[in-house]
């Protein structure tokens, strides 16, 4: 019976499918480990701890979802988000002599953010798909211009909200409603709807057959160009979500603001079990990579064994083997 | 080290690879490779079934059968690629156990596949010794790969630079590269999948020779091909596989082209394309085009279509007619012409246009531009005509369901598991899956580019049946075809195009295989303008 079921579960069939299965059960591995070393691991306060500091990424790897899927990738990320942070700094700081109202201020500073989010994305698809460009190569080209674009803007240094906005926009992310952590509420909202467009719409379908081979897709009258730039503006848009409720925690922005997010995006895309050279996205996979990543680096802080300073270590650990056992390379052991 | 290893070079070219073709009656010569009971199972299904095989030196030996026969089978166990479940390979008459993995090629078993196996960004004498680099100590030896490739293209005949990059030659080209790696790893079994599926005649009869000269040299090739004319013309005895059965081994001489398809299929196929049923003279012209032209690459073509017709487009490979369609769609961008819908003037600068005014389009290329091959066969049947299985944004599964039933009955896609992803199913369920994905949208206009290439000769009739009952049914239908018979049986007027021109349209008494070849090879032109073939009716039309 065992070995039938094992047999059922590695080629794909029935409930215990590997693929989907597999970041959720290496999740409640990760869990089970944290549980040993320390009893305090599933408290209340540090469960919610995880999950408000893994939102940014997970927020910012739910549209990397979409881009990946759709053959694409965007390492300009973390880039966006600091230079998008440093905007809306410098914009707020400066309103205050127009506005008096600090709510007016923070709602100016949103949709600034979403704007820039949405100008950002727009340039990365644009320059891609009518530029004929690699995404690597132009997605490299703007990560370098927006991360020197924050350094400017600080001129090296740290650019601070003031401090009277600070205490208003503060709710954004340290706030809770019905005790769930607001970033925490953005994440899940976002990842909803994130699972229903990958899944439930045309423009999903589109992002999956241009990711699968897109002479395909052009064949089968999917407008390519349009679907691959609006992967790049949900992308954006992503970045900016995660940029408002970034901002209230430590009220600044520098150019070490956001530095590797768009690795760690992409490594929670990867460990959720979305294919990286395209055609086959996982919402789901996204949501539990992003929640793992942060819990190694929290499961190292409550315990002695391995230094904290290994995190980045024990992460590149996990990816290769998420990757590993998603391929099947365990399967071919005993053949 | 200057001794070309083929032991082929040598002045005269007389030196052999392998054993020298004998003139001995074929039944006195000793078999190079034979396969003896040959069975394989997949799990728990039996694709061949005690086939006996072998090959002579210095013959060409055809391998037909329909798609699902068992002829891939049964060409990657004799050439190492699987290991029969039962049954024995004798290679000299010594039993074998052929390593997997192409390394048969170092027994000189070489297997030439339908997708060329070579790296594109490396040179042609690159991929020829790929591999197995010839060295000076820790270097590669350029010098001594260069002088020999060089002997082998020339050899060969064929004109070819050595450094040339694979990327850069054309399909035939790359095939000859092929054989050249082949010959440089003193292959004396040659098994070729399909080897003409994708040349011109000119390049097919460039190809043949090189068959013969390798059979003068006592190489045994195994020719897997749907292309019944060129077997009778090449091979020199055929082997007929039915759902795994073997059912006749005999000399070429013995069958006619008939003979071959009847034990392909086991009935007769006399009745290969379904009545014509020609449009009324009066029948409302859907599609007009008028003077359409993209860049040199297509000038001043001109052409209507009425509907209830299958228009035929026939002409050389790259004669513009894929081109020429992809234009009026909005695949490709016009420089000039106008097209009119119906008697309205379009113009349809993307797929997604021409597809909301009732036109789909079948490729040529089903693995290429169809299908998704790793996806599965809803997701593929339903990908063109999304919209319709939308509901408020939301895309309803049970809608997909319901299609995918339907097409399965009425295209009769053969599928055990329906979750498979569709590059596991033969070719003509590709094909008429791919024929019923772009029929989701109900179309009025139906262009098929190729329609029956690479599948097996029952399905072919099953999809003329399926064209000639639209045509019946009011749809109007373009027919681009190579194979000349497809083109004589279904179409009621045919296009002719040579070089980006149209140069005639024929129908009644003049559609005929030389008629039509006169105008695809320039030798007649029917001149601009008569070639839409209907001037009158168009005047008439816009009066």
């Amino acid at each position: 019976m065992q070995t039938m079921s094992r047999k059922a579960a590695a080629i794909g069939f029935g409930p215990f499918d590997l693929k989907t299965w597999g970041p959720l059960l290496a999740l409640i591995g990760l869990m089970v480990l944290g549980t040993a070393l320390n009893t305090s691991f599933l408290s209340e306060g540090n469960i919610s701890n995880i999950l408000t500091r893994s939102a940014f990424i997970g927020i910012i790897a739910v549209g990397a979802t979409f881009v990946i899927t759709a053959g694409g990738i965007d390492l300009s990320v973390g880039a966006m988000a600091a230079v998008i942070s440093g905007v809306m700094i410098i914009s707020m700081n400066a309103l205050m002599n127009v506005f008096d109202s600090a709510s007016l201020i923070i709602a100016c500073g949103i949709l600034l953010s979403l704007a820039l989010g949405l100008l950002a994305g727009a340039f990365n698809g644009l320059v891609t798909t009518k530029g004929k460009i690699e995404a690597f190569i132009v997605t490299l080209g703007t990560m370098g211009i927006f991360r020197s674009l924050v350094t400017y803007f600080a001129d090296g240094g740290t650019l601070s909200l003031d401090f009277t906005i600070r205490g208003a926009y503060r709710p954004f992310y340290y706030g809770d409603i019905l005790g769930i952590p607001v970033p925490v509420i953005v994440f899940a909202v976002v990842a909803a709807i994130g699972w229903v467009i990958l899944n439930r719409t045309a423009f999903g379908r589109h992002c999956r057959a241009i990711g699968s081979n897109e002479a395909v897709a052009r064949y089968s009258a999917v407008q390519v160009n349009r679907v691959k730039t609006l992967t790049y503006i949900v992308q954006g848009l992503c970045v900016s979500l995660a940029t408002i409720i970034y901002v209230p925690r430590l009220g600044s922005a520098s150019s070490s603001t956001g530095v590797l997010w768009e690795l760690e995006a992409i490594a929670a895309v990867i460990i959720g079990g979305t294919v990286l050279k395209g055609g086959s996205g996982r919402i789901g996979g996204t949501v539990i990579g992003a929640i793992m990543l942060t819990m190694i680096g929290n499961i190292l802080n409550l315990t002695d064994l391995i230094s904290n300073y290994l995190n980045g270590a024990v992460q590149g650990v996990i990816i290769i083997v998420a990757v590993w056992l998603q391929r099947g390379g365990w399967k071919n052991k005993g053949q | 080290m200057s001794e070309l290893r083929t032991g082929i070079a040598g002045g005269g070219g007389q030196a052999v690879a392998g054993p020298a073709p004998s003139n001995a009656p074929a039944q006195y010569r000793q078999p190079v490779l034979s396969a003896r009971h040959i069975s394989k199972s997949f799990g728990d299904i039996q694709v061949l079934f005690g086939i006996d095989f072998d090959v002579l030196p210095g013959e060409v030996h055809a391998l037909i059968g329909e798609n699902g026969a068992g002829k891939s089978t049964l060409m990657k166990i004799l050439s190492g690629y699987h290991q029969p479940t039962s049954g024995k390979l004798h290679l000299d008459a010594q039993e074998v156990i052929l390593p997997p993995d192409g390394q048969a090629e170092d027994l000189g078993v070489v297997l030439i596949h339908q997708e060329f196996n070579l790296a594109e960004q490396l040179s042609v004498e690159e991929n020829i010794f790929l591999g197995r680099e010839l060295r000076r100590g820790w270097f590669i030896d350029h010098s001594a790969m260069r002088r020999q490739t060089e002997e082998l293209l020339a050899h060969l005949n064929v004109d070819m630079a050595p450094d040339a990059t694979v990327a850069s030659l054309s399909v035939s080209q790359k095939q000859f590269v092929e054989i050249a790696r082949a010959l440089s790893r003193k292959a004396r079994v040659l098994i070729m999948d399909e080897p003409t599926a994708v040349l011109t005649p000119d390049e097919t009869s460039a190809f043949f020779e090189q068959i013969r000269l390798m059979r003068e040299r006592g190489v045994g090739v195994v020719l897997i091909s749907h292309k019944l004319d060129e077997v009778k013309e090449l091979a020199n005895r055929v082997t007929v596989l039915r759902d795994g059965h073997q059912i006749i081994t005999t000399d070429a001489d013995e069958l006619t082209e008939d003979d071959m398809a009847r034990h392909m299929v086991g009935r007769d196929l006399s009745d290969m394309f379904p009545p014509k049923n020609e449009p009324d003279f009066d029948a409302p012209l859907v599609l007009e085009v008028d003077g359409l032209s993209v860049g040199t690459a297509l000038r001043d073509v001109s052409f209507n279509l009425r509907k209830g017709e299958i228009l035929g487009f026939a002409g050389l490979i790259g004669s513009g007619r894929s081109a020429l369609f992809e234009a009026i769609i909005g695949l490709r961008q016009r420089t000039g012409g106008i097209t009119r819908l119906n008697g309205e003037t379009v113009e349809m600068t993307a797929l997604d246009q021409a597809r909301d005014r009732g036109i789909a389009y079948l490729t040529k290329d089903r693995k290429g531009q169809g299908l998704l091959l790793n996806d599965g066969l809803k997701v593929n049947l339903t990908l063109f005509a999304l919209r319709q299985f939308s509901n408020k944004g939301l895309i309803d599964d049970t809608l997909e369901d319901a299609a995918l039933e339907r097409a399965i009955r009425r295209f009769d896609i053969r599928v055990r598991d329906r979750s498979v992803p569709v590059g596991a199913l033969s070719g003509g369920n590709q094909q008429k899956l791919l024929l019923g994905k772009v029929l989701e949208i109900d179309p009025n206009i139906l262009i098929v580019d190729e329609p029956t290439r690479g599948i097996d000769v029952g399905t072919k009739q099953q999809i003329y049946n399926f064209i000639a009952a639209l045509a019946a049914e009011g749809k109007s239908i373009v027919l681009i075809s190579s194979e000349m018979p497809e083109i004589i049986g279904m179409s009621h007027r045919v296009a002719v195009m040579r070089s980006g021109r149209l140069t005639g349209i024929l129908q009644g008494e003049e559609i005929e295989e030389h008629e039509i070849m006169r105008y695809a090879t320039g030798l007649k032109s029917q001149g601009t303008a008569d070639a839409t073939g209907g001037t009158n009716t168009h005047a008439d039309h816009v009066a």
